[in-house]
């Protein structure tokens, strides 16, 4: 339960808000992730927060942090050379290998786009186990999207489809305006085949489900990551409690047969 | 040809026979890209279904130009401002690379839902379930889910 020391060995401004750590031990590591799972991590002096897991290997971690508050803040400015505490892994992950000869359809919204970085990665690395790869991503405005970089180089790419589209298109975007329902929902899907994998703001992954249902999706083929204030992350302090669920633990990735009702409900 | 047609939401709660009504209104169309379909404030006298492309739709803002709201693709109809009068476009409408698109004589296609009220009605269903798919990704829009807690 002691957090780990690891150093931010780079830092990359992803938005105006938000930027990603590449963090490195200094000595013992933590266990490596699964796709989807989370990390606390520890600023020395200010606090700990929950922070999704962006990419992993050979004990590097890399973390994609919005500044919404003080211990956010401190996080996502550390400068390369800084010192951070990891606790973690903790939660559920995205199970990408129960997904091997499916038509793989991500969904992010925003900053979801960070947790379910793994999944593309993850499906890319063994492509040819799995079917067609789609990646449906939305952002506020084309400078807000995360990894752009990496999004250009999916794109270009013949084994994944990407579909980006923006509520607020600015100059230099020539591409689409819309909700990520919009693109969503012009997929051709194959209900039977195809597992989707969906991040965002809780209402953006509720009109996407319901996009995904429509088209004829079994809820137990729809998978979200939940978010809330996690703390322990082990599921003893309870402050993650989501209904049944004590997030951390039970989630962050969970089924939509478990997230519907949860997220339908109007306060919890 | 007509059972294809099935495959547009639009057209998806008619008969083959009401199909085949609406298919003697239409043509099959190829448009280039960067084409400029219709502007705001004509008459609006036809629509499309999109069979593959993109389309913007637009509008003039003084200070910004053209400015996109909504693009559309595969599967959408673009254009409905010839269901109501006055019958003119309230947007603009220009491809953003080639369309395949199937092209609809809406002044005729008015007249056979006019003179079949059965195939009126399915087609207005068909329009309002368009409208209502689009008014709710708009109304998401709207609440900006993907902003900052920091600006609430």
């Amino acid at each position: 339960m002691l957090p780990v020391p690891y150093r931010v060995v780079a830092r990359t401004v992803e938005t105006d808000d938000s930027a990603t750590l590449r963090l490195e031990p200094i000595g013992a590591r933590v266990p490596h992730p699964n796709a989807g799972q989370f990390c606390m991590l520890y600023a020395r002096g200010i606090g700990e927060v929950a922070i999704s897991i962006s990419d992993a290997w050979n004990g590097t971690l890399v973390h994609t942090i919005r500044d919404v508050g003080a211990v956010s803040r401190a996080l996502s400015g550390a400068p390369p050379g800084a010192v951070l505490g990891v606790r973690g892994p903790f939660g559920t992950d995205w199970g990408l290998d129960s997904a091997v000869g499916h038509d793989v359809v991500i969904v992010a919204g925003g900053l979801g786009l960070a947790p379910l970085r793994p999944v593309v990665l993850g499906a890319l690395h063994r492509r040819a186990e799995y079917r067609r790869v789609t990646l449906v991503a939305g952002a506020r405005s084309p400078g807000e999207f995360l990894f752009r970089a990496q999004l250009a180089e999916w794109a270009a790419r013949a084994d994944i489809d990407v579909e980006l589209t923006v509520d607020r298109p600015g100059a230099g975007w020539d591409g689409p305006v819309g909700f990520v329902t919009e693109p969503l929902g012009r997929l051709d899907v194959e209900p039977s085949t195809t597992i989707a994998f969906v991040c965002g703001p809780e209402p953006m992954m509720r009109f996407s489900a319901n996009v995904l249902l429509d088209k004829g999706l079994a809820p137990d083929r729809i998978r979200l990551s939940l978010e809330r204030n996690m703390q322990c992350g082990i599921g003893v302090c309870g402050h993650c409690q989501l209904g049944p669920l004590l997030v951390c633990r039970d989630g962050p990735v969970v089924d939509y047969v478990t997230a519907e009702p949860l997220l339908s409900a109007r306060e919890l | 040809m007509t059972d294809d047609l099935a495959r547009f939401s639009l057209l998806r709660g008619l008969s083959a026979a009401q199909r085949a009504k609406v298919w003697s209104t239409a043509q099959e169309v190829s448009i280039a890209a960067h084409h400029r379909v219709f502007d705001e404030g004509q008459d609006a006298r036809r629509c499309w279904l999109i069979r593959s492309g993109q389309v913007a739709l637009d509008t003039t803002v003084p200070g910004r130009g053209l400015v996109v709201v909504q693009t559309l693709g595969a599967g959408d109809v673009l254009g409905w401002s010839w269901l109501v009068p006055p019958r003119r476009w309230h947007f603009g409408a220009v491809t953003l690379d080639p369309v395949q698109a199937v092209e609809i004589d809406t002044v005729r296609l008015s007249a056979l839902a006019d003179a079949d009220p059965a195939l009126g009605y399915r087609l207005a269903l068909g329009l309002f379930e368009a409208v209502l798919a689009r008014l709710q990704n708009t109304r998401a829009r709207l609440l900006d889910l993907y902003g900052s807690p920091r600006e609430r």
